[in-house]
């Protein structure tokens, strides 16, 4: 009888010692949520500013959204300060909206295939979606060679 | 993953429907994004491209649906902000009701702003 009691006693589980600190770190795989989570909070604050304006500009002064056509866009990219207004929109908005679309993925898709093609296919969609946007702002000529003038802001034929 | 039990603590009220809105507004304006970053492309295929697929948008249907839109950008935004307000503000949680019914309001404020302005604009012949 002695002999079980002094194998329990060595093979029993290890107790941490008295007032050890909690440590949450050592299951997680680093900080990368928490960084999200902060990162949502900020672009978000931003996003306000950027997307009121946005609406502002292009459905509420003059005609609204009538007036928007080619050489309404056109005009607005002619000016650095809305290419690097619109760059920050598109790339802030494209991170927080896959970012957000991310966690409701992994809330709902609880099959590990089905997450894992549904965050393929969303991260494809967010890469071709910035990249694509993004050579577009800074590529685009508001007067593209042989159009027809009046489809093209009233400065190209200055 | 573990499957989400019957009941749970967080559900019903204030607090649950306005993170439902949240969600669900929230994949609706992604998928507007999506969108809309495509059609802007064509900007960059010719003035004509661009101008044809724009055209077909400037209709009622689409009118209402741009009002939908906004609608479900200005209540993301608002109802955002209170989130940030309840996370980082010492009684955010405390009042985390009454600030959604405050962002319920500021929303009917600024729809009854922009409303009109679209709606005219929509409807209010070209």
């Amino acid at each position: 009888m002695a002999d079980t009691a002094t194998e329990a006693q060595t093979s029993a589980p290890e107790i941490a010692a008295p007032r050890d600190r909690y440590k949450r770190k050592k299951t997680t795989r680093g900080n990368y949520e928490l960084y999200s989570w902060v990162f949502m909070r900020a672009s978000g604050v931003l996003l306000v500013v950027l997307i009121f304006g946005h609406l502002f500009v292009n459905l509420m002064v003059g005609d609204g959204v009538h007036a928007i056509d080619f050489a309404f866009v056109g005009g607005k990219w002619s000016s650095p300060f809305w290419q690097v207004w619109d760059l920050l929109m598109l790339w802030l908005a494209m991170f927080h909206g896959t970012n957000g679309v991310r966690t409701v993925i992994n809330d709902y898709a609880e099959r590990d295939g089905v997450r894992m093609t549904l965050k393929v296919l969303l991260y494809l969609a967010a890469v071709i979606t910035v990249v694509l946007g993004t050579l577009v702002i800074f590529t685009f000529s508001p007067c593209p060679h042989g159009a027809p003038a009046d489809l093209v802001p009233a400065f190209c034929s200055a | 993953m573990p499957s989400a039990p019957a009941g749970t603590l967080y559900r019903g009220h204030e607090g649950m429907w306005s993170w439902v809105a949240h969600r669900v507004t929230g994949v609706l304006i992604f998928f507007f994004l999506l969108v809309h970053v495509l059609d802007t492309a064509l900007v960059r295929v010719s003035p004509e491209a661009y101008n044809d697929v724009i055209g077909t948008y400037k209709n009622p249907i689409m009118g209402l649906g741009e009002a939908g839109l906004v609608a479900a950008i200005v209540f993301h935004a608002f109802n955002g902000i209170r989130i940030i307000l309840v996370d980082f503000w010492a009684k955010g949680p405390k009042y985390q009701k009454r600030m959604l019914w405050i962002a319920l309001a500021l929303w009917v404020v600024a729809m009854a702003g922009f409303l009109p302005r679209h709606l005219m604009n929509v409807f209010g012949g070209n």
